[in-house]
């Protein structure tokens, strides 16, 4: 990968005096994905924090080219751009080599733009998508989306006398990815810089679709001080809730497993959403949630070693 | 050249001549002969467009406003609920000035689930930026998808355009018609020149940012500006088309409209049947004449009222319905295109064929008859009418 100090010589394709809030994850995140690319890009964003805070009319913080078009499509229409980018190559048209990126929060991402992305990824188009995923709904004001934690107190799954947030545990989208079969699908945080921006080189590198699932700290949503976003990035890496991983042609391989994997209660005691779960009427809660993150964390093991060895019989 | 070919077909061909960069594609009855015939051209590489088989129609416009905004010729087509599923989506294609072309084929709306035509897939989206070219045959279907490119890509103009071809009575029927030699049709659409491609890496652009309450005001008033510019276009373009491949087209048509005192206003497949009727009834004596509207969106307002202003009843063929409790869209804005200008007229609304219902001879005989009793009692029984419904 890039050193840091070839990193520091290229542009910043998200310039700076964007309206996100301070200590945001998908700005850091947007930064991180796209000093990663050595080549010049096309940006397709859907509609979200991400997308409203860049391109406030007439300013716009993009470098590279961009395209808004709905919530829940900015897959199928990077789809059309690069089906014509692949048309103008063909006839001598164009002579750069460009990358094509689709930033995503989890809404426009695990819900409304599923079906999008799904057909995108099936077509074989070649670009990244990214999915800053911060959890829920935070561009129209915290509502719970499909990669809410169960748990979590949002403005559509309130904590409250009966119940103790949302019920449900998240999708796992990216194992949704990767059950299309694409060459590369991985999980991110920007905790882990390095992680991150190798696997957006090698995404970029892929002749086809690839995914990568980072995980973006919200302040106003998780309800904690902008500060300690990356900190809170990395706590959900320690304790396993969020897992760095990778899927290249169908090989699972974890990036970091730590020695010692921190209890959950430590990333979810610092945040505001999970409050409520620190009383004991929902201590077993907690429980279930350590369960969980155990049970998915000796699943992807199992993953690892079993797609490693599948793989070595071939 | 000669050649007999379907509606669905006859577009498919233009889309060959026309052989857009990018062509993103999903099914849907009666739309999917045009794409079926064109992934053969594809597949016979007698085109050289990326075809994307997409997974929805929402998608499918998706794709081809990303491939128009990339700065190539993009194209689609559909049908009523695929054309409702768009929705969302044909707006913002409006919204970014793309010259994208659109075939659909008129076909009822769900619920009930019909497949058959009405025109209230389209009526749905008549505000909604496009502009609206109706067809009457194959011939005409073809013809509209050769001009359609030069007008929507027309720099006082870009506006996608919907060229638009009666489910099943065009799209799937049969008919002889002329084709035009393919360096002719090409010389005439001539290149496209994208004035800001999203490719282009020594220019980058942004598409589709966040307009508030300072900017969207402005920006949807330009867009306005191109539907009131795309009048005077078409008929330009039509001229243009007349001179290159003898054959004439302007916002309407006028048949045996000189001496009419009743006419028939019709749109699509009807005004075929609906001239022949007219032709009939004219041998009995009445001064009837028909319009038939090609230019539903921009609406030609002042010269319809031009063309009208001799007439005493007029009868309005709507072929889906307004659920507004007052009548048709094309008798409301008819309506409208006279109010001021010709108050002595009497407007009546004839709603038929929904859900693909046989429209007649008779039927439009009775239609007829009715305008010329209106015109001798004075008396109009009804604004609103159905024709051919069980009540």
């Amino acid at each position: 990968m890039a050193s840091l100090k070839e990193l520091s010589a290229r542009e910043e394709i998200v310039a700076p005096g964007h309206r996100l809030c301070p200590g945001c994850g998908a700005a850091i995140v947007s930064r991180m994905v796209t000093k990663a690319a050595k080549n010049p890009l096309v940006v397709a964003c859907a509609t979200g924090c991400l997308e409203v805070s860049t391109t406030i009319y007439p300013y716009t913080s993009w470098k590279s080219s961009f395209l808004h078009v709905a919530f829940e499509n900015s897959a199928a229409s990077l789809s059309g751009t690069e089906a014509a980018y692949r048309a103008l190559k063909k006839k001598g048209k164009i002579k750069e080599d460009i990358r094509f990126i689709s930033f995503g929060g989890d809404g426009g991402t695990y819900d409304i733009g599923f079906q999008s992305l799904s057909g995108a990824l099936e077509r074989g188009h070649r670009m990244l998508v990214i999915c800053y995923d911060n959890g829920a709904y935070m561009n129209t004001g915290i509502q719970r989306s499909s990669a809410t934690p169960r748990g979590a107190d949002t403005t559509t799954s309130p904590a409250g006398k009966e119940a103790y947030g949302k019920k449900e545990y998240p999708k796992d989208l990216t194992a949704c990815v990767v059950a299309h079969d694409i060459p590369y699908a991985a999980q991110a945080s920007p905790s882990h810089w390095n992680d991150l921006m190798k696997k957006v080189e090698k995404a970029l590198e892929v002749d086809g679709p690839s995914f990568i699932n980072v995980l973006s700290p919200c302040p106003l949503g998780w309800r904690y001080p902008g500060e300690e976003s990356i900190e809170l990035a990395r706590l959900a890496v320690e304790t396993g809730f969020w897992q760095l991983y990778e899927v290249e042609n169908g090989v699972y391989k974890m990036n970091y497993n730590p020695k010692e994997r921190k209890p959950i209660r430590e990333w979810l005691e610092k945040q505001g959403r999970f409050r409520h779960l620190f009383t004991p009427a929902n201590e077993h809660i907690l429980q279930e949630l350590q369960e969980y993150v155990d049970k998915k964390w000796d699943r992807l093991l199992k993953l690892c070693s079993i797609t490693e060895e599948a793989n070595k019989t071939k | 050249m000669r050649q007999a070919m379907t509606g669905n077909e006859a577009v498919a061909y233009a889309m060959k001549q026309i052989n857009p960069e990018v062509v993103a594609a999903y099914p849907i009855t009666p739309q999917t002969g045009i794409m079926q015939k064109f992934a053969d051209y594809v597949a016979n590489g007698q085109v050289d467009t990326e075809f994307l088989t997409m997974d929805s129609e929402h998608s499918a416009m998706s794709a081809t406003i990303g491939a128009s905004a990339a700065g190539v010729r993009a194209m689609t087509a559909t049908s009523s609920n695929g054309l409702a599923y768009m929705w969302e989506i044909v707006y913002i294609a409006a919204s970014y000035r793309l010259p994208i072309v659109m075939p659909v084929v008129n076909r009822a709306l769900s619920g009930p689930i019909n497949i058959h035509c009405d025109h209230s897939d389209t009526m749905g989206c008549r505000d909604s930026g496009w502009i609206q070219i109706f067809s009457e045959n194959s011939q005409e279907a073809y013809d509209n998808a050769v001009q359609a490119l030069r007008i929507a890509e027309h720099p006082d103009v870009m506006l996608p355009v919907m060229i638009t071809l009666d489910g099943f009575i065009i799209s799937h029927a049969l008919e002889t018609l002329s084709t035009y030699e393919d360096d002719k049709v090409k010389k005439f659409i001539g290149n496209y020149i994208p004035k800001h491609p999203l490719i282009n890496p020594s220019q980058p652009v942004t598409y589709g940012p966040l307009d508030f309450f300072d900017y969207y005001f402005e920006h949807k008033r330009q867009q306005a500006e191109g539907m009131v510019n795309a009048k005077k276009v078409i008929q330009e373009v039509g001229r243009a088309f007349e001179k290159e491949f003898n054959r004439s087209y302007g916002l309407f048509e006028e048949y045996r409209m000189a001496d009419a005192e009743l006419a028939l206003i019709v749109l699509g497949s009807t005004a075929g049947t609906a001239k022949a009727v007219v032709d009939m009834v004219r041998e009995k004596g009445y001064k009837i004449g028909l319009i038939k509207i090609r230019c539903f969106r921009p609406f030609p307002e002042e010269e319809l009222a031009e063309a009208l202003k001799r007439i005493k009843v007029l009868a309005v063929m709507d072929r889906s319905l307004g659920f507004n409790g007052v009548g048709g869209p094309l008798f409301n804005d008819v309506r409208a295109a006279l109010f001021g200008r010709n108050a002595e007229i009497k407007v009546v609304n004839y709603v038929y064929g929904l859900g693909g219902r046989e429209i007649t001879p008779n039927d439009i005989w009775n239609i007829c008859n009715n305008i010329r009793d209106i015109n001798l009692t004075g008396k109009v029984q009804s604004s609103v009418n159905y024709v051919g419904v069980r009540e």
